[in-house]
């Protein structure tokens, strides 16, 4: 039995440590969802939270200044727009664009605008059209898809 | 045409569903009239995806734009080996190509055990097509590949498609699906055995034996795979260079992961008998996250920067893999009896304990990965709010395991089975312990600093060491036998055992490769504003921005920054890296250029022109010290496989060590 039971203690060692890792991991990068919206609505008290938010990118918004990008991004129901500027050295995905749906990391900051460390973004036509939208550039106009 | 293509796919479906039933009848009432014709199903099914398939591919390589796949993923201009691609551009070709590759595995294995495990056969055969029928529904129901674009009633077409998104439209990803497809289909195979003998409680380990090479295969196609998506994020994407993270590269990897942990494990199980509850659900978990991936990347469940976008395929993913994780478990509990062990761990300090913690840390690295994926998903349901993690919780939890994984791949091979001296320790590790020291001295003799990077590359030295050792111990005594040069006597022994010699190679793989991720410590970069005619530095490098030009063709319309690169002062090139708009759907691309040593990668990155300044460009510098040597060792990893895929020129019969209970010191038998 003597076996098992350091085996046991090894492997309680072995696990414990990493979940204490994972803990503090996401303790570090936790990353909260919120709409624009949500987000200038959010307490003073979260300012310093890291936030994901998700918007479309405001057509003829973006905008370098030297090595930043400022851009902005909106929510199509409610019509709240938000700042952002990025200046993280990922270059930036060929998929940003005008009208892509971009979604940046970061932290607001107290003048209102979003520092962005990473973005993301997904124009519609990435490998397949959402379902409800239109395709990226209308075929012929008036055709539609018929099953056999 | 299209109607036949149409009609292929619910013929195969027909066929398939009947293949399923007609086995599983045959197999449980015995009746050798179905399971023969349940046989024969699977090689029709083979021909009607193939015939769907083809279709599809005449289509997309005729331009024939009645055809909405066609039409949405395919334009005049392309190259034919694009055209061809698009056949896994979307969705519905991706998923006939899962379905086809899986009826060609199919066909395969049935013909290879024609005349093979009688008992098996009928079962393995309910599995494969129980699969394949789910996929024909998604073929025929959910996302039919054979849609016309219809004006009214009547079809129409189009006169010129939309074209391949861009960034597929890269050698790398035009082989990257398929490779991956490769791998996820493959492992159906060892789990349909591996099901099959536990349903019949058939003796031995028959199962193992004879998927090894498929097991092995698929794992090395899935290996292409992962390697094949990172080296194309590293040239073409530029987010995050080569790895992210990013829930979809997360797919692959899990089932990866417990791939690996299954070909560690079933060793344990041909030499000792033991582990048996645990390979089987080793191979099973396998299975089921490859479908699992399957349908993360389809599902739209996660977001993430390079999904399929959302669709209503996921509550059909969810529907069947409840169902056969619901049998598989129940299976698994039925028949814990026949699973029982035949060896016990008899000490801390041995080959079996190694395996052990192998396993232990790759589900644990499994397990992390795919709890940081779900993470958005697990806290909205418990929570009520959705919270993501990033890169450091993976890098925070994987690191150490990767290190510690590492550590076990030096020590593994050269531990002794059952249990081990502190004496036999110390003459096998002497060497490497030593070589291990003297790489860490010099390179803090060089001032690097980085803890995990300065363990990494002390780890890969000793890993390294011991592999070698090996290599020279076998072959110098067969050397010194038979009269052969060294390098012949190498040959000789990898020959006689290839699954060790094999194993060493892709293990000395793995040592190049994490030499590799190590040199991410060290990387530089900046983004600077540069006047046309004038330089900039990073590292060792100046770069001259010399000129911009610009120019199109019919796929695309290119403008492109010309720099002249200089290292420590000496002229060593241009570069030019460049940005694309493609003409069929208006997509910007950037092509980086890389200038590729074995000591480090200069990535230049043509971000813009500068607005403020129409004289000026924007562009990012990157250095990348050691990235080379990733896929360096992927090829030693490539080349190990398929070395340990030779039959040995010895057969070795492992006699299983039977315990019978007595504790008292065994004299070491010889390494």
């Amino acid at each position: 039995m003597k076996t098992y039971l350091r085996f046991g203690i090894l492997v309680a060692a072995v696990l414990g440590t990493l979940a204490w890792l994972a803990a503090s991991g996401i303790r570090e990068s936790k990353t909260y969802y919120k709409t624009i919206s949500e987000l200038k609505s959010m307490p003073q008290s979260e300012a310093g939270k890291r936030v994901r938010v998700t918007g479309d990118v405001v057509a003829g918004s973006i905008r370098r200044e030297g090595t930043a990008v400022h851009f902005q991004i909106c929510e199509k129901e409610r019509g709240a727009t938000l700042n952002v500027v990025y200046t993280g050295k990922d270059p930036l995905p060929d998929t940003f664009r005008d009208e892509a749906q971009a979604m940046a990391d970061g932290k607001l900051a107290p003048d209102g605008t979003f520092h962005a460390s990473s973005i993301a973004a997904k124009c519609p036509s990435k490998y397949e059209a959402a379902p409800g939208k239109a395709a990226p550039q209308p075929l012929n106009p008036g055709t539609t898809r018929s099953s056999l | 045409m299209e109607t036949l293509g149409a009609f292929s796919l619910l013929l195969a479906l027909c066929l398939a569903a009947y293949a399923f039933l007609a086995s599983s009848i045959g197999g449980w009432k015995d009746k050798p009239f179905l399971v023969e014709s349940a046989r024969r199903s699977v090689y029709g099914v083979f021909l009607l995806l193939t015939a769907a398939s083809a279709i599809l591919v005449y289509a997309l390589m005729t331009s024939d734009f009645r055809f909405a796949y066609v039409a949405e993923r395919s334009n005049r201009a392309m190259p034919a080996v694009y055209k061809f691609a698009a056949w896994w551009g979307g969705q519905e070709g991706s998923l006939l190509l899962w379905s086809w590759m899986l009826s060609l595995y199919s066909a395969i294995v049935v013909w290879t055990n024609r005349a093979k495990h009688r008992n098996l056969m009928p079962w393995v055969v309910a599995v494969l097509m129980f699969t394949q029928t789910f996929f024909c529904v998604l073929n025929v129901f959910v996302e039919p590949p054979f849609q016309m674009l219809a004006v009214g009633r009547g079809v129409t077409s189009v006169a010129d498609g939309n074209g391949l998104n861009p960034l597929l439209q890269y050698w790398l990803m035009a082989i990257h699906p398929p490779a991956l497809y490769l791998g996820f289909v493959g492992f159906v195979v060892p789990f349909a055995f591996a099901f099959a003998s536990l349903l019949k409680r058939e003796p031995g380990e028959a199962w193992i034996a004879t998927t090894r090479r498929w097991s092995l295969v698929t794992w090395g196609f899935l290996s292409i795979g992962i390697m094949l998506g990172q080296g194309w994020a590293y040239a073409v994407l530029g987010w995050g260079g080569y790895w992210g993270w990013d829930p979809v590269e997360n797919a692959s990897l899990l089932p990866w992961i417990t791939g690996t942990a299954f070909l560690h494990s079933v060793m344990m199980q041909e030499k000792k008998g033991m582990m048996k509850v645990w390979n089987m659900v080793l191979i099973s978990a396998t299975y089921f996250l490859c479908i699992f991936g399957t349908f993360l990347t389809r599902s739209g469940i996660v977001s993430s920067v390079h999904a399929f976008a959302q669709s209503s395929l996921g509550s059909w993913f969810v529907g069947f893999l409840a169902i056969s994780i619901s049998i598989t478990v129940f299976l698994i509990l039925r028949r814990l009896d026949y699973l029982k062990s035949e060896a016990h761990l008899e000490s801390v300090l041995s080959r079996e304990s190694s395996f052990l913690f192998n396993n232990l840390l790759l589900l644990a690295s499994c397990f992390a990965v795919l709890w940081g994926t779900l993470f958005p998903v697990i806290t909205e349901a418990l929570m009520g709010e959705k919270i993501t993690v990033g890169a450091p919780f993976f890098n925070k939890v994987n690191i150490p395991i990767g290190l510690a994984l590492l550590l076990l791949t030096g020590v593994g091979p050269l531990i002794a089975w059952r249990r081990s001296s502190w004496e036999s320790l110390k003459r096998a590790f002497r060497w490497p312990v030593l070589v291990m020291g003297l790489t860490m001295a010099a390179l803090l003799a060089f001032g690097v600093r980085h803890f995990y990077a300065l363990i990494s590359l002390g780890l890969c030295a000793f890993v390294a060491a011991t592999v070698v050792m090996e290599f020279y111990k076998g072959a110098r005594s067969i050397a010194a036998r038979s009269q052969m040069n060294f390098l012949r006597a190498m040959v000789e022994l990898t020959h006689r055992n290839t699954r060790r010699y094999g194993g060493y190679l892709v293990h000395m793989g793995i040592v190049l490769m994490f030499i590799g991720y190590t040199g991410s410590a060290f990387n530089k970069d900046t983004t600077e504003e540069v006047k046309i005619g004038s330089h900039f530095r990073i590292g060792a490098y100046e770069l001259h921005v010399k000129e911009v030009t610009d120019g199109s063709n019919p796929n695309y319309s290119w403008q492109r920054a010309v720099i002249a690169v200089h290292r420590h002062g000496e002229y060593v090139g241009d570069l030019k890296p460049e940005r694309r708009v493609y003409a069929a759907s208006q997509q910007p691309t950037s092509e980086v250029a890389i200038r590729r040593r074995l000591n480090e990668d200069l990535y230049l990155n043509f971000a813009s022109m500068s607005q403020s300044d129409p004289e000026a460009a924007i562009i990012q510098a990157y250095v990348f010290p050691l990235v080379s040597w990733i896929w360096i060792g992927f090829y030693v990893l490539l080349f190990g496989t398929i070395v340990c895929l030779i039959p040995s020129k010895v057969k070795y019969a492992y006699p299983k060590t039977q315990v019978v209970g007595v504790y008292e010191r065994q004299p070491e038998p010889a390494q």
